[in-house]
């Protein structure tokens, strides 16, 4: 085994606590709203993106259009072209092949842990580094769907679960209002889905992201002038 | 429970998960060719996260009532405060879900 794949695995090891409970509730939310096992299992493995999935769970089991569906993950996802731009110089130099197989794994965690990594030149080889930080989790993350479906499916609706999937977006939510611009985007994004929470089509998300997004945007210029 | 068909949700999950695999492999595959995300969108994109988040926070845990009373005595936006403050301190998922299940559970089972 290379080296910075063990050092890799070795450095995602507390990053895993925090992915594994993520993807339990994404398999309990799944199953809540109706999904099969196989739906809710194929569901982590080919989207394997979990914010974008539980947005999606959750607008499918209010049985929102496809469109709607479809859209929202897409705007929740779109912030992974950043981090593709900026891991890309890192993975240059590998064939074209082992780059479309690496972008698989290209995950909030991958790419922080790694850039961190490439940064502080502390891996020799890109590659074995940021699949030793990706494998473990895919395989915590596809474990634990897999834990989420069987309780999702054993445990009453009454215990209110589903509960969990909120929570987990405020775990990720407030360690990203790093300043006032970007606390500006989410305050106006919330009041904004709030009061467009019965907007026809469940459009209220959509909706209150790109005001939010502006918000923000226009809370910057006004600061840096 | 949803009620579109298993070939809408299989369509749906299909192409989000295309989308997705599109979006991460964007700049990796095109590196020299287009060398970095135009700035414009690089600053849009940065508050897709907080936006998006909170979108998704909002309406999960604030139902607007009839009086601010019944707004704010909520046990899911009282749970969903707690949490919070637990996320900002620690900025650990495992205690954020843990503190804001419990006080969910304590504020419906118990105390209200």
């Amino acid at each position: 085994m290379h080296a910075d794949f063990r050092t890799g695995a070795r450095d995602v090891i507390p990053v895993l606590l925090g992915v594994a409970p993520f993807a339990t509730v994404v398999g309990i939310a799944a199953i809540d709203a109706g999904l099969t096992p196989m739906q809710a299992i194929g569901m982590s493995l080919f989207v394997y993106a979990g914010s974008s999935q539980l947005a999606a769970i959750e607008l499918l089991g209010e049985t929102a259009p496809i469109v709607v569906v479809v859209f929202t993950a897409i705007i929740i996802n779109l912030r992974m072209v950043m981090y593709s731009a900026s891991i890309a110089p890192h993975l240059a130099d590998y064939r074209r092949r082992t780059r479309a197989f690496l972008a698989y794994f290209l995950t909030d965690q991958a790419y922080a842990l790694s850039l961190t990594a490439y940064e502080n030149d502390a891996v020799d080889d890109e590659r074995w580094y940021y699949l030793g930080v990706a494998t473990p989790i895919s395989i915590v993350w596809m474990v634990c769907t897999v834990i989420g479906v069987v309780l999702g499916a054993g445990i009453p609706e009454s215990w209110g679960l589903s509960f969990a999937v909120p929570l987990v977006f405020l775990a990720i939510l407030v360690p990203v209002m790093k300043d006032r611009p970007r606390t500006v985007a989410a305050a106006v994004s919330g009041v904004v889905a709030v009061a467009l929470a019965g907007a026809p089509f469940n459009l209220g998300l959509p909706i209150g992201a790109v005001v939010g997004i502006c918000a923000g945007l226009l809370t910057e210029v006004i600061r840096n002038r | 429970m949803t009620e579109h068909s298993p070939v809408a949700i299989w369509a749906a999950i299909l192409l989000i998960g295309v989308a997705t695999y599109l979006i991460r492999l964007s700049f990796i595959h095109l590196f020299g060719r287009i060398d970095d995300v135009p700035p414009a969108l690089e600053r849009a994109l940065r508050f897709v996260p907080p936006a998006v988040l909170a979108g998704l926070v909002a309406p999960a845990v604030i139902t607007v009532g009839p009086t601010l009373e019944a707004t704010i005595v909520d046990e899911r936006l009282l749970a969903a405060v707690l949490a919070g403050a637990v996320a900002w301190r620690t900025e650990d998922m495992f205690a954020t879900i843990g503190a804001g299940m419990v006080a969910f559970w304590v504020l419906r089972f118990v105390v209200m």
